[in-house]
């Protein structure tokens, strides 16, 4: 089969219209998936929302704060049932993971306790640090339960450093990064309740 | 975030190669011989650093400005395309003896998953263009790491009695498997 | 040679991964589960079996110096294609694949096919050749996927077989990918000379 000669105005022709053609049909799909996509990571957002606050049927507006000089901000999503204000779930985060960045949905109640955590996204090691998800959130193992309480009244650190919570087996670096991101949150919503 | 964290985690605690599995064609096909190996790490080296700081360029300066972001697989594979080109043309030119030892290696430095990878990593981890230079030089010197002692691994095992089933890319992969192992010791550093 | 053969080469005889050793790097690096082997070998299938078809179609009019290139382009759109998919309608094997779905543009095996064989067959062959490689490919993902998620975390599919306490954690590592790898290669060698 006969192909074009390897001239350079067909050369570059050939790529001019190949890589315009592609454009093209990308920014196509693009615009079609950008709404999907959209919705998808809202309702990801809800549903995590959901997981770690008692019962609420209004969202309030959402809040970005900065915690810190220089550190990124966080999202709060104060939640309303009746008009009251059941608690605040807020996006939190920590670099210091085993595999760097660590995204946790934290929810506070109105007594300024733990509600509940849901991962949102993490890159530590599968059956390791990733079960982060369910250790710190088993009421049979109070050591490790972290709901209920705060880092106001309870040491949030590793037992290794002297405080009062249990890291996970063998993945003490995912935990005390883990508790990081939870302190944070909480000392953020500190802050801003003055 | 701390220089050499970056440094140590590249090279040693998430090796490109033996714990996030990137590069691993030339990893297998290229570690037959540690002078090989060698060669082919210097010019990885070389892509994957430049490489990443014109992807950081492009990336910043062209496709976020302009809301082009989902163009960023196209982009960045026809950047690495063209540098792999250049650097065929440049070794053919300073060092005929090179291009014609790593031969049919050097255009497949474009289907190295570990450049593509380090660039992809580069913007994800939302680095600087100083620490992205950091990053991809400590990655490359991650994969020289476990090339390198892969290839004296193979050049040992070639002279080993290896049960017939298991000769040639099975053991091999046994042994990579091992040397996987090993690195993972090295979890705790950071 | 017969559109049967043709179809069925890249299960066994030619099987990308065992046989052909193209796509190495999501080969060891999805298959920790099988179901993301199986979400990684129908993506790539998709891609290959686009690719194979345009570039067949197109192989006349691309000048030879710059086939290489506008084969890349080609590749990298489908890639994109199947991103903004996944990301809109899968966001759950979005993120489990993560790194790996742009990196389908540099697997091997599909570069390997348009040059080998779509940029010198018809499209019909050509189709088919990629929809058998691109199953094949599948096939080998799901079974290293299968098990290594069967040894390593004693679910299949997310199904619980046994339980978590007899797990070898190893097999859902990395230096499990290599080892469980070697083997299967060494076994279908046996196979194969049988």
């Amino acid at each position: 089969m006969a192909k074009r000669e390897s001239s350079f105005i067909n050369m570059v022709t050939t790529l001019v219209l190949v890589t315009g053609i592609a454009a093209a049909a990308l920014g196509f799909v693009y615009d079609f998936t950008k709404g999907p996509i959209e919705a998808a990571k809202l309702k990801a957002q809800t549903e995590a929302i959901k997981n770690v606050l008692p019962e609420f049927d209004e969202l309030g507006e959402t809040k970005t704060i900065t915690p810190a000089e220089g550190a990124d901000a966080l999202e709060f999503f104060p939640a309303y049932k009746n008009g009251e204000l059941v608690g605040t779930a807020i996006k939190t985060y920590t670099k210091s993971g085993f595999s760097g960045f660590i995204s946790i949905m934290a929810g506070i109640d109105k007594d300024g306790n733990f509600s509940g955590y849901s991962v949102l996204e993490h890159a530590e090691t599968p059956g390791l640090g990733s079960k982060m998800d369910v250790w710190f959130n088993n009421p049979e193992k109070p050591k490790q339960y972290v709901i209920g309480k705060n880092p106001g009244s309870t040491n949030f650190t590793v037992s290794k450093d002297g405080g009062e919570i249990d890291a996970i087996t063998a993945s003490t670096i995912t935990s005390r990064a883990f508790l990081e991101a939870l302190t944070l949150a909480y000392d953020s919503y500190k802050n801003n309740e003055k | 975030m701390n220089y050499l964290v970056i440094v140590i985690g590249a090279i040693l605690v998430n090796n490109i190669v033996l714990m996030q599995f990137l590069g691993i064609c030339p990893f297998l096909g290229v570690s037959k011989k540690v002078s090989t190996g060698i060669g082919m790490t210097g010019a990885v080296a070389f892509v994957m650093i430049l490489a990443t700081i014109v992807t950081y360029l492009i990336q910043h300066y062209v496709l976020e400005k302009f809301g082009l972001g989902f163009l960023q697989t196209i982009a960045f594979i026809l950047i690495i395309a063209s540098l792999v080109q250049m650097v065929e043309i440049i070794l053919k030119k300073v060092s005929p003896p090179l291009y014609q030892a790593l031969g049919i290696f050097l255009p497949l430095i474009t289907t190295n998953c570990a450049i593509l990878g380090v660039a992809i990593l580069t913007v994800q981890n939302e680095f600087n263009l100083l620490e992205g230079v950091i990053f991809s030089t400590s990655h490359a010197i991650g994969f020289g790491l476990a090339l390198i002692l892969f290839a004296g691994i193979r050049e040992h095992l070639d002279l080993q009695d290896v049960p017939k089933g298991l000769k040639g890319t099975p053991i091999a992969l046994i042994a990579a498997g091992i040397l996987a192992m090993a690195f993972m010791g090295f979890s705790g550093l950071v | 040679m017969s559109q049967l053969k043709n179809f069925s080469k890249g299960f066994i005889k030619e099987n990308p991964v065992f046989v052909l050793l193209l796509g190495m790097c999501p080969t060891l690096g999805v298959t920790s589960s099988a179901i993301n082997g199986l979400g990684m070998g129908l993506a790539t299938t998709f891609v290959l079996l686009m690719s194979n078809m345009v570039v067949s179609m197109v192989k006349s009019a691309i000048p030879d110096k710059v086939r290489i290139p506008a084969f890349i382009v080609i590749i990298a759109t489908f890639v994109t294609i199947v991103q903004l998919t996944m990301q809109a309608y899968l966001p759950s094997l979005f993120k489990s694949l993560g790194l790996f779905i742009p990196l389908i543009v540099v697997n091997c095996l599909v570069l390997g096919r348009a040059e080998a064989f779509a940029s010198k067959n018809n499209l019909v062959s050509s189709v088919i050749d990629g929809l058998g490689m691109g199953l094949g490919f599948t096939f080998a993902l799901v079974t290293l996927g299968g098990i290594r998620e069967i040894l390593g975390s004693g679910k299949i599919f997310n199904i619980t077989i046994y339980p978590e306490n007899y797990v070898t954690l190893v097999f859902v590592l990395s230096p499990g990918a290599f080892i469980v790898l070697g083997y299967l290669i060494a076994a279908l060698n046996k196979i194969k000379k049988n």
